[in-house]
């Protein structure tokens, strides 16, 4: 158990490494460039033109259903995952059991298809 | 006496340390060379030459860009969120690179030899929407928000048909370590068995990057450029950064996965003299080197084109293909024995 821990430590230090350098360069940029901000330059680029107002607002709800689908479909994948390294060891069984969890899914993405949920247009 | 030095904890530390910065310290250096082969390469491509005048073939032109970027102002809108605004594009970056503590360069020759660690990239990888997504809304800027809402959008599509893809990788391995993920290629690289996903799972490394002919999240002719178009200085340039350091990651993640990873391709004499990083090196830039092909190949696609190729194409042919290994390899008993808990 001792050494399945001791495997993350690189992880941790690679993951301080990585945080030092990146703070590092984006430091390095704040302060060795010359600051000189004014209202022109620090408004949001919108082609020329002030902006009319905020970019914070509604939105396509396509966006949102391609995430509600990636949760179920990276859901499906996580449920996989085990069931792939282990299929040597639960035989038909368990071939089977997961081609049930398939096909109901597989209802569901026929389902999305024809309701047209996957259509950007 | 130093090996007992290398035995205590801090000893131990200053050796990941080490370890650590002897990946990082090449990775950087090869992310900056990247920008300069993609311009090489692409101009050779369209018949002219590409940078040759910093130093000597231009080799000098990546420090060149390198110290430009460091020096400009760093323009921070009026209108944005300036913790998120400055955040995002440390976290893009420090994520493309922490990605890397798993990459084996030859056999156990890993930062971190961990048990599932495709597991740990697929995590790593699925958290860099983040940082897409908060240079976005913390630019406060309309082309900002659209690009990132694209960005995240073709990111999560096309990562549920590369997670299938490494499923169906994985049955006929047996492991989660990418170590073993190699070793299993010993008499066969993947990538002739199961040569359609092979293609699909390059394609969709493409679209997963943002890369061309699926570059729309930056798009600059109708977007500008996308999530980051606020950004200036070197605040631009870690995502410029990451993006080719997750172009890097995922030629990494095709080798290993497809294309037998530090193997030579034939395991005779004088393939064998050829030490294992350098096969690994020689697979990762003929990946980036298809990258960069494929940018000056291609033209963009729609978005809605885009969407259907994920969802309707990609999506059902790998679920359907991953089914089909797992059945052929039940029926003719090829199955990898005693996976799972070794």
């Amino acid at each position: 158990m001792q050494s399945v821990l001791g495997s993350y430590a690189p992880i941790l230090i690679f993951g301080a490494l990585a945080i030092v350098i990146s703070a590092a360069m984006l430091g390095m940029a704040l302060f060795s460039g010359h600051q000189k901000p004014y209202p022109e330059k620090t408004t949001a680029y919108e082609c020329g033109f002030e902006a009319f107002d905020d970019a914070r607002r509604r939105f396509d709800v396509r966006f949102y259903l391609v995430a509600i689908l990636f949760i179920i479909f990276d859901l499906e994948v996580a449920f996989l995952f085990p069931w792939a390294v282990s299929l040597s060891r639960i035989g038909y069984f368990g071939f089977f059991s997961m081609l049930g969890f398939l096909s109901v899914l597989g209802i569901g993405f026929l389902y999305e298809w024809r309701k047209g949920a996957l259509d950007w247009d | 006496m130093a090996h007992f030095f290398y035995q205590t904890l801090v000893g131990q530390i200053i050796l990941m340390v080490l370890e650590t910065l002897a990946v990082l310290v090449p990775l950087l250096i090869g992310v900056a060379y990247l920008t300069l082969m993609e311009r090489k390469v692409m101009a050779a491509m369209q018949r002219r030459r590409g940078p040759n005048v910093n130093g000597l073939f231009g080799l000098l032109q990546a420090f060149a860009d390198a110290i430009k970027m460091i020096v400009k102002e760093t323009v921070i809108p009026a209108g944005a969120n300036r913790i998120l605004f400055l955040f995002a594009p440390f976290l893009a970056f420090a994520l493309a690179m922490l990605a890397w503590a798993v990459i084996p360069t030859g056999n156990g020759l890993a930062v971190a030899n961990i048990n599932v660690g495709i597991l740990y990239l697929l995590a790593v990888s699925s958290l860099g929407v983040y940082g897409i997504l908060i240079a976005g809304w913390a630019s406060n800027s309309k082309y900002a928000f659209m690009g990132s809402m694209r960005a995240a959008a073709q990111m999560v599509s096309y990562e549920v048909s590369i997670g299938l893809i490494i499923v169906s990788v994985l049955l006929a391995v047996g492991s989660l370590n990418l170590n073993d993920i190699v070793l299993a290629q010993r008499h066969i690289w993947f990538c002739l068995p199961m040569f359609p996903v092979f293609i699909i799972f390059f394609i969709s490394a493409l679209a997963e990057t943002g890369r061309a002919p699926f570059d729309l999240p930056e798009g600059e002719s109708e977007l500008v450029a996308g999530f980051f178009v606020e950004y200036s200085s070197l605040a631009f340039g870690l995502f410029f950064l990451g993006e080719y350091a997750n172009m890097i990651l995922m030629s990494a993640l095709v080798s290993i996965l497809f294309l037998g990873g530090w193997l030579p391709p034939i395991g005779v004499f004088p393939f064998t003299l050829v030490p294992g990083p350098l096969w690994l090196i020689a697979k990762i830039l003929f990946c980036l080197f298809v990258f960069i092909w494929v940018r000056a190949t291609f033209p963009r696609f729609r978005y809605d084109q885009l969407m259907r190729l994920g969802w309707k194409v990609f999506l059902p042919f790998s679920l359907i293909w991953m089914i089909g290994t797992a059945a052929f390899l039940m029926v003719t008993g090829l199955l990898p024995q005693g996976g799972g808990m070794n």
